[in-house]
């Protein structure tokens, strides 16, 4: 069909959405020497929203991406005190209140007098205070983590790409998100290839 | 001395062993034999899981296992229907094979611990090899240790009272009483070395996800893999995670077995009551739980062609931990009697005479022939290499730790204060068959881990090749090619030469380099 109108850009129109939308950029490496000094170079280059993916954990690389400490070890010790306190509430209290509490239904303790101990005798709850530290500190540090993490997530957008099942395998990837203020799709593209990347693909969503 | 690796030959094709066990301060030995590239070491743990069938001898141990967990349910049937008049329990031997499978098994799974956290803070590299099944063997065993107290308790459908639940008779748990504690102790330490596991097997069920090609392992490799895509902002959270985790295990594995002894320390039962059972337990779990891994990993290593990752080294250093632990349960052994005779009390003297010589004496012999005798042939490099020989020694440490079992929780209550109330413990078949039903249990669940799941860790192996080290030597020549654009590749062949074999869903592309 002829047409006179004028040539426009596609108009997203009612209910259609748009199919494709560029995720970022992903360089792919062949070793963790190049991946560290390339990782180096994107930093110094001012992105911020990128990251490295590899088969393993490569030291010194959070030192070349400029990543900050994660405050995980303090929350877990405050899960670990919590435990504690835990701990001994829930001894103190079932063996040696005589009142009543509301713990989603009501409950009594009971005062246990055993062979003339105190009721409240701190020695014989330390295994129990001890083992729910441990319990509350493993289980949060593990929750934490993926929780900052974003984990569990199971669509992304990279492991649509047929390239990245080797991230877990051999190989090293940078990917640069679009999202980056410093994020310009060729130039970015031109940008991987001079650090040494051996293949670069765009990522789309 | 070099620490260049030896290969050793034998007149079995398929039994040649490589020995690079050789100690050189100069030479970092290789931990990871015959292979300098990343891909190499992912395809040799995935086979395992990917082949589609296992070894013959995987289907000849899983029909005995299953077997043996089918007489399991009859027996555990039996009793929790007929009552437990139908062990062998007699008045004063209240707790015999139950309780003792209970110590074996939890003692059994504090190798597992020991290597994934202790040897972790240590910075020991060479427990990559092992940890994962190590790990796996730990909580299988707890699993089984965790049957026996479930079941002793007599009436089974009351077990709920161990746990502080609020119930209509407002009653609750005394929480001075060391039974209490280990339901906190065996409950935490399972529960924390499952998450261990678990998160350091994450990254490598991401592998099998990524390599899998049909439909139900994608999925059910995807699904447990959590979406974990390799970010090293990830790993940057994920390594602080797993230290801590390590830091948090150390102390729990010594607590457990500090408490379980706790279970007869602090009674007053002469034999039971003395304050060296938390250390001569903790010792003596380590000393079983290894000689369980080596006994698991001979046969492992054969089977599933892991020769190159867990290699005489690995081994070698396990044997070297069991005699060290060895020789703590010895002196362990010596000083009880020493305190006995110490302590100046005539029924602590008594009980420990009795257990050389008096009713049970073969039991005592056994075990000291066991633990104290056998490891000692550790000290000989030829013994601790010779792959036949310590599969042997292992299993005889393993009937030796059962033994020591038997002979501290039986031959303390059969001879009690009361020589009146006296007695002898005969076990009956279901005893025997609850015994041998909980080791079918352990082996149906260790072969189903060995067929489906990484059974090394894949990560945390690489991690460890001097390839993984961004300043490793092979890279300087690497580093100055790629200044310049895309010269590097034709530098440093060994390395960085194309895989000729790609993983199977890296499509036609897999990155293949300009040689």
């Amino acid at each position: 069909m002829t047409s006179f109108a004028p040539t426009t850009s596609p108009v997203i129109q009612g209910n259609q959405i748009p199919r494709k939308r560029l995720y970022g950029i992903m360089a792919e490496f062949h070793d963790p020497a190049t991946l560290m000094a390339a990782a180096d170079k994107v930093r110094l280059a001012g992105f911020r929203w990128w990251d490295c993916h590899t088969p393993f954990p490569v030291h010194g690389l959070d030192q070349a991406m400029g990543i900050k400490r994660t405050i995980l070890p303090v929350l877990v010790f405050g899960a670990g005190l919590t435990g504690t306190t835990i701990g001994f509430c829930l001894q103190a209290f079932t063996n040696a209140a005589s009142f009543s509490i509301w713990a989603l239904v009501w409950v009594t303790g009971y005062p246990f007098l055993i062979s003339g101990k105190p009721l409240i005798s701190l020695p014989a709850f330390i295994p129990v205070m001890f083992e729910l530290t441990i319990l509350f500190s493993a289980l949060s540090a593990v929750g934490i983590m993926f929780l900052f993490n974003g984990l569990p997530r199971w669509n992304h957008p990279l492991l649509a790409s047929k390239r990245f099942l080797r991230a877990t395998d051999d190989r090293f990837f940078i990917v640069i998100e679009s999202r980056d203020p410093r994020f310009f799709a060729s130039r970015t593209e031109q940008f991987l290839k001079d650090l040494g990347a051996k293949a670069v693909e765009l990522v789309e969503v | 001395m070099s620490s260049v690796p030896v290969n050793r030959q034998t007149a079995l094709p398929g039994f040649q062993e490589t020995d690079n066990t050789a100690e050189n301060p100069a030479v970092r030995a290789p931990l990871v034999l015959n292979m300098d590239r990343f891909g190499q070491v992912t395809r040799q743990v995935c086979q395992v899981a990917e082949s589609k069938k296992p070894p013959l001898a995987w289907y000849v141990a899983f029909t005995i296992s299953l077997g043996l967990v089918g007489l399991l349910g009859f027996c555990v049937n039996y009793l929790i229907f007929t009552g437990v008049g139908v062990w062998g329990l007699n008045n004063p031997v209240m707790w015999a094979f139950d309780i003792t499978n209970f110590v074996f098994w939890v003692g059994i799974g504090h190798a597992g611990t020991l290597i994934s956290a202790i040897l972790f803070l240590f910075r020991q590299k060479w427990r990559t090899g092992i940890n994962r099944f190590a790990e796996a063997m730990t909580i299988f065993a707890v699993i089984c240790a965790g049957l026996f107290p479930g079941i002793h308790v007599g009436r089974v459908w009351l077990a709920y009272w161990l746990f502080p639940i609020p119930n209509q008779m407002d009653m609750w748990p005394q929480f001075r009483s060391p039974l209490l504690w280990d339901v906190f102790a065996v409950g935490t330490y399972f529960t924390v070395s499952f998450v261990f596991w678990f998160v350091g097997m994450v990254p490598d069920l991401a592998t099998l996800r990524d390599r899998a090609t049909g439909r139900i392992q994608q999925f059910a490799y995807g699904l447990f893999a959590l979406g974990w895509r390799g970010s090293n902002r990830h790993w940057h959270r994920y390594e602080r995670a797993y230290l801590l985790l390590a830091a948090l295990s150390t102390p729990l594995v010594l607590s457990v077995h500090s408490v379980v002894s706790f279970d007869f320390a602090v009674s007053q039962v002469p034999g039971w009551h003395t304050t060296i059972f938390p250390p001569y337990f903790v010792a003596g779990a380590i000393f079983s739980g290894f000689a369980m891994v080596v006994t698991l990993a001979v046969p492992a290593r054969q089977l599933f062609g892991l020769k190159d990752l867990i290699t005489l080294r690995h081994l070698d250093n396990m044997n070297k931990i069991i005699l060290v632990t060895g020789c703590m349960v010895g002196y362990a052994y010596s000083m009880e009697f020493f305190i006995a005779w110490y302590s100046g009390a005539v029924y602590e003297r008594f009980a420990f005479i009795n257990r050389a010589f008096g009713q049970y004496w073969w039991a005592y012999w056994i075990m000291v022939s066991c633990n104290v005798i056998t490891p000692q042939l550790f000290w000989f490099k030829r013994i601790r290499t010779s792959i036949p020989i310590m599969f042997a020694l292992c299993l005889v440490v393993n009937i030796g730790m059962w033994f020591e079992r038997f002979v501290i929780i039986v031959t303390s209550l059969a001879n009690d204060f009361l020589p009146t109330s006296w007695d002898f413990f005969t076990p009956t078949w279901v005893d025997m068959g609850t015994m041998l039903g909980a080791f079918g249990l352990f082996g149906t669940l260790f072969l189903l881990f060995c067929r489906y799941l990484p059974m090394i860790a894949i990560a945390e192996v690489k991690a460890t090749m001097p390839q993984a080290n961004p300043h490793w030597s092979g890279y300087a020549e690497h580093d100055h090619g790629h200044a310049g654009g895309h010269s590097g590749g034709g530098a440093k062949p060994s390395f960085a030469s194309p895989d000729a074999l790609h993983s199977p869903g890296s499509g036609p592309d897999g990155g293949p380099i300009a040689p």
